[in-house]
């Protein structure tokens, strides 16, 4: 996994709320056996129309917005336990999602993949979405170490667990962890009950 | 203070708290498919790390693979390679597979029950969100990604924080033509698509515990749909009735064992848990949704609501627009050109069966397109044993073979753009059952009486 440092960028908006994970990549492009590449079919039917051409009312094929963070509408990420939502956010050039609520298992994915998500309050993000819409320039500090969102319109913090925070940071993932704790969990399962 | 069922089962399978509220939760058992699990063994591969314990681990294709002609070469060259890659991985790692034309083969919620994988107690996982199915057993059962995928084959571990614990109590006698699936449906139009999202659901009461076990993974299966990990019933005579004498289930002495530990499985008295709901189930009445989240659902005989509210407004609209319906609209009467039945929610023998006794003698209406597809190959047999094959072809039915199907589209079972699905799967976002496609989620009940209708009716009015 990359290091993930502080980004600052500007933003992507799509306020959409329960933005599920076949928006994000549907299960008809989930054929492939590498991790690569979904970032071409990231919000496939949204982006495209069915002849393959851009639907140019869509925020990421407007070129006025650009950006590594993507500024999302409440409950993003539900449904599907599919990582490959994460893989295409995050191939597509994402480095953060903000949105007012994260789907569990989408959350975890993503911070497993160093996408960050970045939850803010529903004023905060309305506040943020209007602003990039109306100034596609306004560029977001997100600062992972300070737990930290700011914009010219304000400052937020976010709430990140400190495992979590230091896996990000330094770039490491649970396996490595897990694995060297091996004899521990070979010690719980000769101790355990097993059914 | 006692604790709760979710309480005892997560307790027993921590082998290490650690800071930042993150515990090492043990998992008993893994099932993988082909689609969430080739990039975690690639992973395994490129860290040089082996399989920790291959003999928890269990695969299965379901999502990508054909319902029709299994016998034969998979057709989509992309398909193929995803499954054939299943197949090369299980037999680099040794691992146990049920692969296509297997007598066990199956949608992974399926085979893990009726093979006596699933047991109460049991914590398990899977690259898939509706993993949840297997908590009816009152196992600890969650969906994971393709990274935790790989942490549990390199660890049969996962880091975890531990999830907030909710009870929705049901009690009471359902009405005629209300089933389970109506029940979750009712539930998560209630609680909304993110209503349980950072909790463990546990379901009580008297109209949950006189349910089947199949019913009961029905309920546990659609946790997942209003945001929770995961949804677990306590243990009872009916699941140890269903358990015993299965596949893998403990036999003989250690039968009686586990008896007396899964006995202890059920929430203590004097508990709290975060958050408590009640329903009474004679409130309950056959559902359908109307939109775009398995939240958003109604009474057939209701009208869609006008507005969720100002600050959803612009989501409900869009919502609408997509399924071609307008707030304040009763959906009786609207013309369905598609019916599927199946999927890890509703493809069991009692759902075949519940629609078998229905279209008995009847025929389908011309104008629907219906797949009906069996959860798994043992459901299959069974199906073909009590002659249901025959009263669903009589009907103008196709029993088609076990998959995933048109609950995801992977494969070609697809509903064509802007037509109308009545499904007894378990998601109606845009798009799911192929790109354009509108979903009405309901049981496999309505589902029968729509392809027979060719429409929406009040089901309750066609009942013997």
């Amino acid at each position: 996994m990359e290091k993930f440092s502080k980004i600052i960028s500007t933003a992507v908006p799509l306020p959409n709320q329960d933005i599920d994970t076949d928006q994000i990549i549907p299960a008809r492009f989930l054929k492939a056996t590498t991790r690569a590449g979904f970032g071409d079919n990231l919000f496939r039917d949204w982006r495209y129309n069915p002849d393959n051409s851009p639907k140019t009312d869509f925020p990421l094929n407007d070129s006025t917005y650009s950006g590594e963070i993507l500024v999302a509408g409440r409950n993003f990420g539900c449904g599907s336990s599919r990582e490959h939502a994460a893989w295409a956010l995050y191939d597509y050039g994402f480095k953060v999602v903000v949105s007012s609520f994260f789907a569990d298992i989408f959350k975890g994915n993503a911070l497993n993949n160093g996408l960050l998500p970045v939850q803010v309050s529903d004023e905060f993000l309305s506040k943020l979405t209007e602003a990039i819409q109306k100034d596609p320039s306004v560029e977001l500090s997100v600062d992972l170490e300070k737990q930290s969102i700011s914009f010219d319109g304000g400052t937020e913090s976010f709430e990140v667990n400190s495992y979590k925070k230091e896996c990000l940071i330094n770039g490491y993932d649970d396996i490595d962890y897990l694995v060297n704790i091996k004899n521990e969990i070979e010690a719980y399962e000769a101790s355990s009950i097993t059914i | 203070m006692g604790k709760t069922l979710f309480d005892k089962v997560w307790d027993a399978h921590v082998v290490k708290q650690l800071d930042g509220g993150n515990e090492v939760l043990y998992i008993d058992r893994h099932l993988i498919h082909e689609v969430t699990s080739p990039q975690a063994f690639e992973e395994l591969k490129q860290r040089k790390l082996p399989l920790f314990r291959k003999g928890q681990m269990v695969a299965t294709p379901d999502h990508n693979i054909p319902t029709q002609n299994q016998h034969l070469p998979i057709k989509d060259a992309l398909s193929k390679h995803q499954v054939d890659t299943l197949v090369k991985n299980c037999e680099d790692f040794n691992v146990e597979l049920y692969g296509l034309g297997h007598p066990y083969q199956g949608i992974v919620h399926v085979i893990g029950p009726e093979l006596g994988i699933t047991l109460p107690g049991r914590t398990m996982v899977c690259g898939d969100s509706h993993t949840s199915t297997h908590g009816a057993f009152g196992a600890i059962a969650f969906g994971i990604g393709t990274s935790q995928v790989t942490q549990v084959m390199a660890s049969q571990c996962l880091l975890q924080i531990k999830p907030k614990t909710m009870r929705i109590t049901v009690d009471g006698v359902l009405n005629p033509g209300v089933s389970a699936k109506d029940i979750i449906l009712h539930i998560i139009s209630q609680l909304t698509a993110a209503g349980g999202t950072g909790y463990f659901v546990e379901y009580a009461g008297s109209a949950i515990t006189s349910l089947s076990m199949e019913a009961r993974m029905t309920i546990c299966n659609m946790s997942i749909e209003m945001g929770a990990r995961g949804g677990m019933i306590a243990p009872d005579q009916t699941t140890y009735d269903y358990i015993e004498g299965r596949q893998y289930a403990p036999k003989g002495q250690e039968f009686e064992q586990a008896l007396t530990y899964w006995k202890t499985l059920h929430t203590d008295v004097d508990v709290q848990f975060d958050k408590e709901y009640h329903y009474d189930a004679a409130d309950i009445a056959p559902m359908l949704t109307y939109g775009t989240n398995p939240g958003m659902g109604i009474k057939i005989t209701e009208a869609i609501p006008e507005t969720l509210g100002a600050a959803n407004q612009d989501s409900f609209n869009k919502s609408l627009n997509y399924m071609g319906f307008s707030p304040g609209e009763s959906l009786i009467g609207k013309a369905i050109t598609h019916v599927f039945i199946g999927s890890c929610t509703n493809s069991r023998i009692e759902d075949l069966r519940i629609v078998a006794d229905y279209v008995k003698g009847k025929k389908k209406s011309d104008g629907v397109n219906a797949m009906i597809v069996p959860g798994s190959k043992q459901v299959e047999k069974q199906a073909i044993e009590e002659g249901i094959d025959k009263v669903l072809q009589e009907a103008g039915f196709e029993l088609r073979e076990p998959g995933c199907s048109a609950c995801l589209a992977m494969n070609e079972d697809k509903v064509p753009a802007g037509a109308y699905c009545v499904s007894t799967s378990n998601r109606n976002f845009e798009g799911r059952q192929g790109p354009g496609s509108r979903t009405l989620l309901a049981s496999p009940l309505v589902a029968a009486v729509t392809a027979i209708e060719g429409k929406i009716v009040d089901i309750t009015k066609y009942l013997n």
